[in-house]
């Protein structure tokens, strides 16, 4: 199943490179990281998109947990959560397509934040689902350039809702 | 008064109680060695190759309990050490190592001998720092100590671009270290332990498994009360082999891939497993599927990542061996009242132990033409009443050693089991002999591990560091050899070693009385002298090339699906005297490799 884990960290060099090197020295996957500093500029937060059954997400995160400039962390996906990407996507835009693709971002919410005479570029917001269906929608117009932030993730706030994992426990 | 970074770091070693530092100049760490040399607190021992220096350290932390520090150059230097690092990583060792690096404003441009220390040494410490300014030099010596000791002991290394070592700042060695991302568990859950203290009394088949965490944490004392108190016997893993007596009527000795028949049959049959500061690792569980079948396992171990790893525990403790035994033994003695009745329940599983052992003990046979090598560690533990300090190498002699070993004491049994370093041996006695000048050390080695790390025969000769080492001449990489023979038809690739050095000659020419024993009757003879001898020896046992070490666990197999003795086919071979027989044999049959 896949997880959304989030690691407080020391603001230092060299930090990142334990917490990647950990995942590929011992075989897990990551699927996407991000990294910023915090309120607190000392601390940066880096949350990572994995993969593993229950077994290798406890062993990730007790390793993480070992890490001496590890602060804190936490795996999202037992709590409420949100999660966001953002998406820049060039297409390439014949005349006959622009309005189409002014259309689609408009449906997204997405902007047009760059354009020129053959592309925009158009920014999206949102869980991944949106992004991916923008994508897919944007594909036949002819996509040049997609770059992606990769996911952060932050917990909700006293939340009554489920968790995603007790709603897919519930589904099955 | 302001002081040089190199002030600072041998002040801050004072502070750290350091008394010996092991390693090799270079020219970055001029500075430091120039002001180690003009002091007497810290002594600096040389050596011949870095790598003996990260192992003398091992040898010297293991040994003690307190950390080994090493001390060399940038770039060929620190990478000479990695395997140190690494064997001391997966051994969990508190290590300090020291590395030079180029002055900080050439950091990144490949200036000469100029590494990635850190990027090289990551994966294998528990932590590392690049320290770019003076004033920082200080508070990350401390933290390096401090990490490398506490906890899961583990290797730190500390990088001094060679600026830093001469640049000045004010001295002040903080007292106190703040990590807000590091805080060990040492207390155990108390509801756990109560109720793994309740399986303890309820269980009718237990065993103790215990490993290296119970002697760093210096739990021999809680782990005998405890197997007394609970009347449960006892077994360890290579690095555990130390902290319960071997002597002791409740000790079934060393469990795992060569450990003894009837430790391994307990385990395999055992309704309770109480692992104590061990991590499960293959070489002992054998196939994990059919590995304890019938047992409820406690686990106590310091480090949560080494709890559910390999093996589901299903009475998790997070804690120190020590700080949770105590608290465990306390229960135990509320609880029970009563070892009789205790002893009572537990009858037909010691009646069955004691039918395991007395059918399938350890055992060779020795002739009078050729010398087991079995025999040669047998007597020499025997005529030392077990009581040196044994440091061995990797491979048969190793596992010899670990089964023969009947000491009582923890640190008195030094290797390399997780990373398996062939070369360890003869530093780590070195590191351990200098640690306590006056006991016996035994170095138990043989000639394909032996000749990885020979040259510290000049460090053991020149410092006077009288290790005994015991070379268990086969002629072959013979743990290879015995895999060889078992799972590749005999062909022996390039496991051969062939008759050179003239190891007697070749202590001689470093000053080191050598000594052979070409036959069995030579070998009590041969220990005795060297035993007697005050400087180090290097005693020469030529042994059996063929011998192979049995009970073993085929890898892949489960822990009671064990080999006792070779097969039919190595059978064949006439061992009684004509070892040397098999060898022509099958080079006439166009199998072999050897010489004629
Ligand atoms: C050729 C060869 C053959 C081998 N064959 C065998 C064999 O037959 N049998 C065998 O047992 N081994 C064998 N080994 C060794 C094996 O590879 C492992 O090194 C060994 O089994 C691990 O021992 P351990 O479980 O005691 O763990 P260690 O590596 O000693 O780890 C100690 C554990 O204790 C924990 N710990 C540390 N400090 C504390 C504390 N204060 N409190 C609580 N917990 C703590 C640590 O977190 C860790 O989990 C062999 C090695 C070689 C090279
Ligand atoms: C540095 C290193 N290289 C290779 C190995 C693989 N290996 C394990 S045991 C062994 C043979 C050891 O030979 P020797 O030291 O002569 O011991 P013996 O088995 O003969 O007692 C080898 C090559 C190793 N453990 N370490
Ligand atoms: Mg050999």
């Amino acid at each position: 199943m896949e997880h959304i884990i989030s690691v407080q960290v020391e603001n230092k060099a060299g930090v990142l490179a334990r917490v990647a090197g950990l995942f590929s020295a011992r075989g897990y996957n990551i699927e996407s990281l991000s990294v910023a500093p915090t309120l607190d500029p000392t601390v940066s937060m880096i949350t990572i998109v994995t993969q593993g059954d229950d077994r290798i997400i406890e062993q990730i995160i007790k390793q993480l947990n070992k890490v001496i400039e590890v602060l804190k962390v936490v795996d999202l996906t037992e709590t409420n959560f949100l999660d966001r990407e953002t998406a820049l996507i060039k297409i390439h835009t014949r005349p006959e397509h622009r309005d189409e693709a002014i259309r689609i971002a408009d449906i997204f919410r997405a902007k047009i934040v760059d354009s020129s005479p053959t592309t925009y570029t158009i920014e999206v917001t949102g869980d991944v689902d949106k992004v991916e269906a923008l994508i897919n929608l944007l594909k036949p117009l002819g996509i040049k350039e997609i770059v992606r932030t990769g996911r952060v993730a932050i917990a909700r706030e006293a939340a009554k809702v489920p968790t995603r994992r007790e709603a897919q426990a519930a589904k099955a | 008064m302001k002081k040089t970074g190199a002030e600072i770091f041998v002040d801050s070693l004072r502070q750290e109680g350091v008394k010996v530092v092991f390693g090799i100049p270079g020219g970055v760490v001029l500075k430091i060695f120039d002001v180690l040399h003009q002091q007497k607190d810290v002594e600096v021992i040389l050596t011949r190759h870095e790598q003996g220096a990260a192992h003398m350290a091992e040898g010297y932390a293991k040994a003690t309990g307190k950390p080994g520090v090493v001390l060399v150059t940038s770039g060929p230097g620190m990478t000479n050490i990695v395997t140190g690092l690494a064997d001391a990583y997966m051994d969990s060792v508190p290590l300090v190592a020291f590395t030079g690096q180029v002055s900080t404003n050439l950091i990144g441009n490949d200036a000469f001998q100029e590494a990635d220390n850190i990027g090289i040494s990551r994966p294998c410490t528990k932590h590392n720092v690049l320290v770019k300014d003076v004033g920082e030099l200080a508070r990350t010596i401390k933290e390096a100590f401090y990490i490398a000791t506490t906890g899961r002991p583990g290797p730190v290394l500390v990088d001094i671009p060679k600026d830093v070592s001469t640049d000045k700042a004010e001295f002040k060695y903080p007292e106190k270290v703040s990590l807000r991302g590091y805080n060990p568990t040492y207390e155990g859950n108390k509801y756990q332990i109560k109720q793994a203290a309740e399986e303890i009394t309820k269980a009718r088949r237990p065993i103790i498994y215990v490993g290296g965490g119970a002697i760093f944490s210096d739990a021999a004392n809680e782990i005998r009360e405890l197997a007394e108190t609970a009347q449960v016997p006892v077994t360890m893993t290579l690095m555990g082999l130390g902290s319960f007596p071997g002597t002791h009527p409740l000790c079934v000795g060393m469990l795992g891939m060569h450990g003894v028949y009837w430790s391994n049959m307990a385990m395999h049959h055992a309704d309770l497993l109480i692992a104590i500061g061990a991590r499960f690792d293959d070489r002992v569980t054998g196939k994990l599927s059919e590995f304890c079948p019938e047992a409820k396992v406690v686990h106590v171990d310091i480090d949560p990542t080494s709890i559910r790893k390999n093996v589901e525990a299903h009475i998790p403790i997070v804690g120190d061996v020590k700080t949770v035994l105590k608290q465990l033994n306390v229960y135990l003695r509320s609880i029970d009242g009563n070892q009789s009745d205790l002893k009572e329940l537990r009858r037909p599983w010691w009646k069955q132990i004691e039918e395991w052992k007395r059918t399938h003990p350890l055992r060779y046979e020795q002739g009078d033409k050729v010398t087991k090598p079995q025999f040669v560690i047998d007597r020499v533990f025997d005529m030392t009443h077990h009581e040196g300090i044994v440091v061995t190498d990797v491979g048969q002699h190793q596992m010899w050693a670990a089964q023969y070993y009947k000491g009582s004491k923890p640190r008195t049994f030094i290797t390399s089991g997780g990373l398996g370093t062939m070369g360890f041996g003869l530093p780590a006695a070195l590191g351990a002999q200098k640690a306590y000048p006056d006991k016996l050390v035994l170095c138990i080695t043989s000639e394909g591990s032996f000749q990885m790390n020979l040259q510290e025969l000049s460090t053991a000769a020149i410092y006077k560091l009288p290790v005994k080492i015991v070379l268990i001449h086969n002629n072959f990489h013979g743990m290879v050899r015995q895999w060889q023979d078992l799972f590749y038809e005999g062909r022996y690739a390039s496991s051969y070693l062939g008759d050179v050095p003239d190891f007697v000659k070749l202590a001689e020419a470093y000053g080191i009385l050598g000594l052979r024993a070409s036959k069995p009757a030579e070998v009590e003879p041969v220990i005795r002298e060297g035993l007697k001898h005050r400087g180090p020896v290097l005693m020469d046992f030529h042994v059996d090339p063929f011998e192979n070490c049995y009970p073993m666990i085929p890898a892949g197999g489960a822990q009671h699906e064990m080999m006792l003795e070779d097969p039919p086919e190595l059978r064949k071979v006439d061992r009684g005297g004509q070892a040397k027989k098999k060898d022509k044999d099958k080079v006439e049959e166009g199998e072999g490799v050897l010489p004629a």
